[in-house]
């Protein structure tokens, strides 16, 4: 890989067990900054495992264990006395489903804001919850109604309050899990557009199971199967002459 | 072929259904005839005409007293209506915190071994008598705390109060426990993700999205301590005066309508009184289950959108 960018995120020799069970076998590949990354592989090979690994959402669950190195700009997020809720401040995550908390629209975005403690003034969190939305492209859809309640939007923007959410406390990178498969093919473009326009400032990761998705929006692309890393490269060379027989069966349809 | 039935083939399925049909009617059946009955004792206040020489609708509401065994009885529902409210009040400041901290606790930070000892343990003290706890109420807890704080009056509205709030935690907390539990496991994560503490996202998500759940809990509990009777009767003291200290004994409605009912002479002004009296009871129980279930109604409304 051509290092003109430097690597955001850098995995290596990563393993996460659940129970007795290896769901990640000896994972490394490295993130670069400000571009989108793809993770794609059939249904249960462990992408949105490898995805929840980066803000340690695998934490939630009874019988994880982890070993190997994933590192964010340098430090090793799983070594002892990592703070977890600092990582998931400067790592943020939009869902498969838009879950909008049942507030209003405004207390929505405000919310990590709100949680983080600095307490802003009111002014201050206005700007910055304008800001977000504008930023996650809905703005013009919600201005007039930022004090309804966000679970009376459609699905599409449902997903985009989610994302403004996340952009409101100033992440570094975002991970996204499936974020447009329980949408519609409009919705799907909005979601896919704005990607495109957030990866000038942010570091994107995102699990998707649509291959014409991640030709679409990613620069690279990593392809996984049953728990292994079969090959990670730049996007149009893995859609256009993938170097391992697995992959290209796998992009070609032959199963999945 | 024809596939028509024979006229008898399905009798065993009819039967069967008829006889569950007639269950759950009778229980509404029923229900309805209570109703009737207390309302029909009642009315005499309002047209006898001897029974009104001494208790009248608009007496009920006017003096302090309530001394129905007097030369001139006199039936003012203020003293047992204030020990109504004092008493319930207190056991809704004892028993809401406690029931709604446990439900919180046990849904969302028990470890799963910890949640499976608590869940029977309130279910067991759900299944304890009244009568037992009032007796324990009646005998222990009332010396224990006039001993502690040394209270004046040993059976006090503080005392009853305390014991009518553990009634009530069962049902608040197992209540709580569904609306907690229910609440998607995706704005747990939601708030997680977005770096708010576990505390945080209890308390500002998880919390607030089980409120119409926990609201009407809190009200149902609410419905149940105003109508228990066995535990106030034991540890109020009875005695029913008219006042706000919280530290004198006091009676209720529902232990005045115990405590007399046994011993009055049928069809006399006090027996009638004491009807109206449950008719009132009945009426504020069906009230507050009425709110309840509006504003369940409303916060999800509110919460959740029209939407949904």
């Amino acid at each position: 890989m051509a290092g003109s960018t430097a690597d955001r995120i850098d995995i290596t020799g990563f393993n996460l067990y659940y129970h007795a069970t290896r769901a990640l076998e000896d994972i490394t590949l490295a993130i670069p900054e400000r571009e989108v990354t793809a993770i794609i592989g059939p249904s249960g090979c462990g992408k949105s495992t490898l995805l929840r690994a980066i803000n340690r959402m695998n934490d939630l669950i009874d019988g994880v264990r982890t070993d190997g190195g994933l590192r964010l700009d340098g430090e090793d997020i799983y070594q002892r006395g990592i703070d977890v809720v600092e990582l998931r401040r400067k790592v943020g995550m939009v869902f498969q489903r838009p879950n909008p908390f049942p507030k209003s629209i405004y207390e929505n975005v405000a919310f990590g804001v709100r949680m983080g403690g600095n307490g802003l003034l009111k002014t201050r969190l206005d700007e910055v919850v304008e800001r977000s939305l504008k930023e996650a492209a809905i703005w013009d859809e919600v201005r007039d109604r930022l004090q309804r309640s966000a679970m009376e939007l459609s699905g599409g923007q449902q997903q985009r309050v989610c994302i403004a959410r996340a952009l409101a406390v100033e992440p570094e990178v975002i991970l996204m899990d499936e974020p447009a498969s329980a949408l519609d093919p409009l919705a799907t473009a909005k979601i896919e557009e704005l990607i495109f326009r957030l990866k000038e400032k942010y570091t994107i990761v995102i699990v998707t199971h649509n291959m014409q998705q991640a030709a679409r929006v990613s620069d690279r692309t990593a392809f996984l199967m049953l728990g292994r890393l079969i090959e990670y490269d730049k996007t149009s060379k893995i859609f256009t002459s993938p170097s391992n027989k697995l992959t290209e069966e796998y992009i070609t349809g032959r199963f999945g | 072929m024809s596939l028509k039935a024979g006229r008898f083939k399905y009798f065993k399925e009819e039967l069967i259904e008829n006889a569950i049909r007639l269950t759950a009617l009778s229980a509404i059946v029923s229900i309805f005839l209570i109703f009737l009955f207390v309302f029909k004792e009642s009315m005499p206040v309002l047209y006898d005409q001897v029974v009104r020489q001494e208790a009248t609708v608009a007496g009920f509401f006017r003096g302090l007293d309530w001394q129905p065994v007097s030369e001139y009885p006199r039936y003012s529902f203020w003293p047992i209506i204030l020990g109504s409210l004092k008493v319930t009040l207190i056991a809704m400041l004892f028993a809401v915190p406690v029931a709604v901290g446990a439900a919180l606790f046990s849904a969302e930070f028990a470890p799963a071994r910890l949640k499976e000892v608590i869940k029977p343990m309130v279910e067991v003290l759900a299944g304890i008598p009244s009568v037992v706890l009032g007796f324990f109420a009646l005998i222990f807890m009332a010396t224990f705390l006039q001993r502690l704080f040394g209270w004046h009056i040993r059976l006090n509205a503080v005392n009853a109060g305390l014991a009518l709030g553990v009634t009530i935690i069962p049902p608040i907390y197992s209540l709580c426990e569904d609306a907690i539990s229910s609440v998607p496991r995706s704005f747990r994560e939601a708030a997680l993700g977005l770096g708010a503490t576990p505390w945080q996202t209890a308390l500002h998500v998880v919390l607030p999205a089980a409120l119409p759940g926990i609201s009407a809990a809190v009200l149902l509990g609410m419905g149940r301590a105003i109508g228990e009777t066995m535990v106030v009767l034991m540890a109020a003291g009875n005695a029913p005066q008219f006042t706000f200290d919280i530290l004198h004994s006091t009676r209720t409605i529902t232990a005045t309508i115990a405590a007399e009912l046994g011993e009055v002479v049928f069809g006399s002004a006090h027996y009638h009184t004491l009807f109206f009296l449950g008719l009132l009871l009945f009426a504020v129980t069906f009230v507050i289950n009425l709110v309840s279930w509006s504003l369940f109604d409303r916060l999800m409304a509110k919460l959740y959108g029209a939407r949904n």
